[in-house]
């Protein structure tokens, strides 16, 4: 500071020459101030949040309970939301401008829009849950089939045996179909190329967003009408696996966009025919991706219903035959039940949508998980190995520690 | 010493060297190769492009046996052979209108919430929810929608009717404010493209317009039944165009999400932090920088969400009551979609219904392909960032 001052003054400052350095001391009688905080909010933001929300609380217990009419868990919340904001507007304009304000209000809509679609997601897997139980927790629900139990007999007797082996046959065969034509139509669309290929590629994302009831529609129209053949549940896997292709050739031709093109050209550049460069390097390579997009598939034609409605109709008993008569699967017993309006069948329905809608989420958590990023942290495998191995030792060490000290006890 | 290579005069006729052809057309295994991808991948278009030629194949005869009034006639009465398809399509429309306006603000704020407002642990997490919501089958929707929402939504539309019914227009006031509702409309749109102007004036036309759009709301909410009574007939409020777009939302605003959060997430960083390095509140960024750059992803997600909203069967056939009549009433009981009409019929039609009902299903087809194409149009641009100058 001083010199750069002194020149303004006037008087050029003699130079200050020490000898010796100097070493700088901690001068003590400063207080350090303390370092704002960049990342949190002040706290008074804080107290205004939470405290927005307790009196919102106690108003919406008030009008809800005491002034007004309007009795029920659903109106106490919508008073409770409207009070917060009214709280948090005005609790802002207190001691801040309009634009807090309207950031503030703007922070609640959005942050209760989200919390409305999550607990509606919620209400869905709870209640179709909890309204299941008591049909899921009798073992024959799942054991027996529904030949020779009437709707009125109670959850002791029948079960959806034959819906679980329906659905598990038609998407066998649905699987079957679609796997291959599906990953042969992605190689085809990335692999050889050409304006066909584009051709078939704006077709078939296309179809992705077909309407299920048109790919039932389809087989209707060609496997009943056209070649004559009973409903079945093959046409059942067949208007399955209409819907289906177009979703694994579309993941999977996205999953082989993103192969590496030096492997390619490695695998080209050693003389191996496209063939071989497909089949040994650029499948093997998008292998976790492809298993994604099959099992994606997997679960959106497990659910299809309107298709399965039209080209295989319910029956009440174990039919594993794909070829004749027809076979019940998991999505039309649950529509089945629905419309049944016997309690009981409700009740069954619900434990089947129970089943269908655990086996969707344990078809979409295995989906994910193999196709999470590579990641640096070791599998779970090598950890609880590594964590087993580390206690070990450390077992084997006291056992080593311990040791000399027994035999001390015993020497002496 | 080096020699250098001579030309030799003798062998002087020998053509220069040209490079050798290379040709891009397999040969060989390669060819097999080749050929076996494209006839898989020309059976697939086949299969998939083949359900509209079928479809529009089989409606020859529905057209030649009840011509064009095929579309204009609202019943579908097969004791007297009268079938048409103007009520399932209003029907359609009209559900998927009610799902739209319910999933569009959602899946925009949701989308907002995940890539601005969420803490950032919570984040794949309520992207994976997001997902899953998506893949919940539409039957599961359906029988959540029929016994958990519907005695609730029936209270919601009677609730409804009893405080708009007084707003209620009547006879000449009604057929005034459809005509400043036109007359508004026309006028705006002749100005902005007529006489191409644009900016604060065309707020008033417009504004006008969407005033007397606001004031005829209340007919949606016209029911067949009085409201104030002491025991109100709530059979009159089930089974309704509006329960069946509340669970319809349900389905497709995952979908429209996840298209929007992704268009969002790639809104660029820089451009975010220069609107709060210049002092923009959060909900100011989100305004002025995250909604522009994404308006291509909010409209192509909506679009694809429209688009599935139309196609959707099984809710509308597990919530609706079959009723053929055209009407805007969303809270009165009745209704019917395309998709619902074909799963319901199906069963029992014979002869010249069946082909009826793949007409309908043309029609189907060829909607939700016009929207789905133009949606997919409008995403691919919106991610090129042709929208962000």
């Amino acid at each position: 500071m001083t010199a750069l001052l002194d020149p303004i003054d006037g008087t050029p400052a003699a130079p200050v020459r020490q000898i010796s350095t100097a070493l700088p001391t901690k001068d003590t009688s400063v207080r350090p101030v303390p370092r704002a905080t960049l990342g949190g909010l002040p706290l008074e933001n804080h107290f205004l949040t939470w405290g927005a929300r307790f009196a919102a609380l106690a108003m919406a217990w008030i009008i809800t309970q005491r002034l007004l009419p309007w009795h029920g868990p659903g109106w106490f919340v919508v008073v409770f939301a409207l009070c917060n904001v009214l709280l948090l507007a005005v609790g802002t304009a207190v001691f801040d401008t309009n634009v807090a304000v309207s950031d503030r209000v703007a922070q609640w809509t959005v942050s209760s829009a989200a919390v409305f679609v999550y607990v509606a997601l919620g209400s869905v897997i709870v209640y179709v849950l909890h309204k299941g139980w008591p049909a899921l927790h009798h073992a024959n629900f799942f054991t027996h089939d529904m030949s020779g139990v009437s709707s009125k007999d109670p959850l002791t007797q029948g079960g959806i045996t034959h819906a679980i082996a329906g659905s598990a046959v038609q998407l066998g065969i649905a699987s079957a179909i679609s796997l291959p034509l599906g990953i042969g139509t992605a190689v085809f669309m990335n692999e050889v190329g050409g304006t066909f290929a584009k051709i078939v590629r704006t077709v078939v994302e296309a179809m992705t967003a077909l309407p299920d009831i048109l790919a039932g529609l389809f087989i209707y129209t060609v496997w009943i009408i056209a070649f004559g053949l009973p409903k079945s549940g093959l046409a059942a896997a067949l208007a399955i696996s209409v819907m289906m292709l177009p979703i694994i050739a579309r993941t999977s031709d996205v999953v082989l966009r993103v192969v590496p093109g030096t492997l390619r050209e490695a695998s080209l550049a050693l003389g191996a025919s496209r063939w071989a460069t497909v089949w040994n390097v650029v499948l093997p390579t998008a292998r976790s991706g492809l298993g994604t997009a099959l099992i994606l598939a997997i679960a959106r034609g497990v659910g299809e219903t309107a298709p399965v409605l039209i080209t295989s109709g319910n029956s009440p008993f174990l039919h594993l035959n794909p070829g004749s008569g027809v076979m019940s699967s998991l999505p039309l017993f649950i529509f089945d039940g629905a419309r049944s309006g016997e309690d009981l069948q409700v009740q069954r329905a619900f434990g089947a949508a129970a089943v269908l809608l655990v086996l969707v989420v344990a078809l979409f958590a295995t989906a994910r998980y193999l196709a999470r990023p590579a990641s640096n942290k070791p599998s779970l495998l090598r950890r609880l190995r590594h964590a087993l191995a580390g206690s070990l030792r450390s077992v084997r060490s006291t056992v080593a520690r311990r040791t000399p000290s027994v035999t001390a006890e015993e020497a002496s | 010493m080096t020699t250098l290579p001579l030309s030799d005069p003798a062998s002087g006729a020998q053509p220069p060297a040209t490079p050798r052809r290379i040709s891009r057309t397999p040969t060989g295994g390669d060819a097999v190769f080749a050929h076996t991808f494209r006839v898989i991948g020309a059976s697939v278009l086949a299969v998939t492009g083949g359900i509209g030629v079928f479809l529009a194949y089989q409606s020859v005869p529905t057209l030649r046996h009840y011509g064009l009034s095929f579309f204009t006639e609202h019943q579908w009465d097969i004791g007297h052979d009268v079938l048409g398809i103007a009520a399932v399509l209003s029907g359609t429309v009209l559900i998927a209108l009610v799902a739209l306006v319910i999933a569009f603000p959602l899946a925009v704020a949701t989308a907002i919430y995940i890539t601005e407002y969420a803490p950032p642990r919570m984040r794949s997490t309520l992207v994976a929810a997001t997902d899953l919501m998506a893949a919940i089958p539409s039957v599961v929707y359906g029988l959540w929608g029929v016994f958990l929402v519907m005695p609730h939504a029936a209270f919601f539309s009677l609730f409804v009717q009893r405080t708009f019914l007084p707003l209620l227009l009547h006879g000449t006031a009604r057929t005034i404010v459809i005509l400043v509702m036109v007359v508004g409309l026309i006028a705006g749109l002749g100005m902005r493209f007529g006489m191409r102007i644009t900016g604060r004036l065309l707020w008033i036309p417009f504004g006008i317009a969407a005033a007397a759009a606001v004031s005829l709301l209340p007919l949606l909410t016209v029911v067949d039944a009085d409201p104030n009574a002491a025991v109100p007939d709530m059979t009159r409020y089930t089974k309704s165009a509006f329960i069946a777009g509340v669970v319809v939302a349900m389905m497709v605003m995952p979908m429209a999400c996840s298209v929007i959060r992704q268009v969002f997430s790639q809104t660029p960083e820089g451009e975010k932090e220069g609107a709060l390095a210049l002092g923009a509140t959060k909900s100011g960024m989100v305004r002025t920088v995250v909604l522009p750059f994404g308006r291509g992803g909010v409209i192509g997600g909506t679009m694809l969400a429209l688009g599935r909203a139309l196609g959707e069967t099984m809710a509308v056939v597990m919530i609706v009551s079959p009723d053929f009549v055209i009407k805007g009433r969303i809270f009165e009981i009745g209704s019917q979609s395309v998709a619902s009409l074909i799963a319901s019929q199906f069963a029992e039609a014979q002869g010249i219904q069946v082909s009826a009902l793949l007409t309908a299903g043309f029609v189907l087809f060829v909607l939700t392909l016009i929207v789905n194409t133009l949606a997919a149009i409008v995403v691919s641009r919106s991610r090129s960032g042709a929208d962000t100058a």
